[in-house]
């Protein structure tokens, strides 16, 4: 039995007669402790993915458990680290974090919440921004204070949801190796979804590639062997990574190639019916020229 | 002269090179005209924000002056309104009688009435703005009854007030114009602040979803925090419509204030003291929009 289990699930969008199919039959077992990376296009479906770990929404169809356990809505156990940091720009990172502490460990006395507070902001190097508000920070220094509040509630599953996308090359590279460091100290298990092959081999474990959307879905995962701790300077000259980077590419592009979609939609043409000039001219009995309205079926094939 | 020299030359300098490009006058290349030219004209910049309402001030002054001589003969000119409005100004605080006391005075019982409409309005208004933020059933159930009675005039509000309080004897004045500040002033803040709650980020709420706040914890530390902006601009708005109303209100109900003391006079056909009042109401108005908008600006959080 795996710690994370995603089992036949589905996600749509929109009413039933033009309903969007973000996700279908997706499946994947992750064990506990383990840095699983998932791959996927922009527009994939991998925020709605993240959302359904989280238990912002709830699958149309399938399961998802942790520890054998089927969730119910959002919790503090699944630590969800968002795209756009979603920090509370009236406080400061340290009350910030302090939310996050006092809501999971209420039970704690206050001196225990803020000691735990400070430490977890100690991990991300932000002690000096200590009380400084979100506006004041850098991107990164940002996203790190939003690792700081998930990472402070003590998750058994940490979800980064593609938290490096809106940061510069730079930057990200930093945060890149902050996160393998943490992940090397407390070895929660990760889930990271994000667009970029080569951060997902670095990081992770095995990646999974998700499928191009509309109903997009998960490839077969590749472990990824490499030795850690990963240097970023050397990896680009190893050729097993080499290797691992076109396996991951191959298997995004692949599977981007899909049967071809039929879009059906009403069509009403322009027929206007000429004037009848022998009909007297009212208000009420209108002589034309008039316009008739009438339904077309069209059809339309289109590349997904 | 040895003074001004530092200056020519720093200003001459941009003016010779942005010369092709900006179009300058033809004379523009020779240093000492550009320097002073530029120089004077950045003395008068720092003197407008004085200058030009003083300008403007001076030409209302000279219309006031040529109309009360010509066109409207019962208009008094601005030195005899200023003699006669003399007592009032120069002691702002005396009480010679319960319709005879000196401007601030006035404007103080004015200003506590439309203090306490204030608070009742925004006691009533914040929470109904919330429920009307949060609820689409309850927009959709309020939302017509408040279009209607948004743009209802406070003189039309008043004798219903009135009618309200009959049974409330000596009060029913005080209580008439609270009930009239309350139920005008209050549409700003309950639309603004609705506004304000459909506005919270989705992120802000999934933050809360995560961390499993409570609804009471939501409300305290996500929402209302978030729609403070929004509040402090329909607060904004609201007193300056409870200020508004205070006029109408001491009107019709004869209460001492600023406005039951223009009514009087005008009753009394002392039009110079009119004026006074309208002036007084004017700058209280701009002074309680200043500092409310001090106030917000405070609240603005990034």
């Amino acid at each position: 039995m795996a710690f994370l289990e995603i089992s036949h699930v589905s996600k749509g969008y929109g009413p039933p007669e033009q309903r969007a199919e973000v996700l279908a039959d997706l499946n994947l077992a992750i064990e506990e402790g383990e840095f699983v990376a998932i791959v996927g296009y922009s527009g994939a479906g991998k925020t709605t993915l993240m959302s359904l770990l989280a238990g912002l929404v709830a699958p149309d169809c399938g399961t998802v458990k942790l520890a054998g356990r089927e969730m119910q809505g959002p919790g503090p156990d699944r630590g969800l680290v968002f795209q756009n940091y979603s920090l509370l720009p009236w406080l400061t990172v340290f009350e910030n974090v302090k939310l996050a502490v006092d809501q999971v460990f209420a039970d704690r006395p206050e001196a225990e919440r803020i000691a735990h507070t400070e430490k977890f902001i100690g991990m991300v190097n932000l002690t000096r921004a200590r009380d400084q508000r979100p506006a004041e920070l850098s991107g990164g220094m940002r996203q790190r204070v939003s690792v700081a509040r998930t990472l402070a509630m003590r998750p058994k599953v940490l979800l980064l949801d593609e938290p490096l996308s809106a940061l510069d090359a730079l930057t990200r590279a930093t945060l890149q190796d902050e996160i393998a460091r943490i992940w090397q100290e407390s070895r929660t298990t990760v889930v990271l979804v994000t667009n970029d092959p080569d951060e997902a081999i670095l990081l992770a474990d095995r990646v999974v590639p998700l499928t191009r959307g509309p109903n997009a879905t998960l490839a077969p995962g590749i472990p990824i062997p490499l030795a850690r701790p990963r240097d970023r300077r050397l990896i680009n000259e190893n050729p097993e990574f080499k290797q691992l980077r076109n396996q991951v590419v191959e298997s995004l592009l692949s599977a981007g190639v899909k049967p071809k979609t039929t879009l059906t939609r009403d069509l009403i043409l322009p027929d206007i019916e000429p004037e009848d000039i022998s009909k007297p001219w009212s208000y009420f009995n209108r002589r034309g020229p008039l316009r008739k309205g009438e339904k077309r079926e069209e059809s339309v094939e289109v590349a997904p | 002269m040895s003074n001004s020299t530092l200056p020519t030359i720093l200003t001459a300098q941009p003016a010779e090179t942005g010369k092709p490009a900006a179009g300058t006058p033809a004379a523009a290349p020779l240093p000492p005209p550009a320097g002073r030219t530029t120089r004077d004209w950045s003395r008068l910049v720092k003197l407008d924000w004085l200058l030009l309402p003083a300008v403007g001030l001076a030409a209302v002054v000279v219309m006031w002056f040529i109309l009360s001589a010509t066109l409207s003969k019962d208009l008094p000119n601005p030195t005899r309104t200023w003699e006669s409005s003399k007592p009032y100004v120069v002691e702002p605080f005396s009480y010679r009688g319960e319709l005879d006391q000196g401007i601030l005075r006035f404007t103080w019982l004015s200003l506590v009435l439309v203090a306490k409409g204030y608070v009742i309005a925004l006691a009533l208004g914040t929470p109904l703005g919330f429920l009307l933020g949060l609820s689409k059933m309850m927009t959709k159930m309020l939302d017509p009854i408040i279009q209607i009675l948004r743009p209802v005039s406070p003189l039309a509000w008043l004798p219903l007030g009135m009618v309200l309080f009959l049974g409330a004897g000596k009060q029913a004045s005080e209580l008439a114009a609270l009930f009239t500040i309350a139920i005008c002033a209050m549409w700003p803040t309950v639309l603004n602040t609705a506004v304000g709650v459909r506005a919270i980020p989705q992120d802000y709420l999934n933050v809360a979803k995560v961390l499993k706040l409570s609804r009471w914890k939501t409300l305290t530390k996500v929402m209302i925090p978030a729609t403070l902006p929004y509040m402090f601009t329909g607060f904004r708005l609201s007193l300056g419509i409870a200020w508004l109303v205070i006029v109408a209100a001491e009107m019709l109900t004869g209460r001492p204030g600023i406005g039951g003391f223009l009514w009087q006079q005008y009753n009394a056909l002392v039009y110079e003291q009119i004026i006074l009042c309208i002036l007084t109401i004017g700058i209280v108005g701009f002074i309680l929009d200043r500092l409310m908008s001090v106030v917000e600006r405070r609240f603005k959080t990034a």
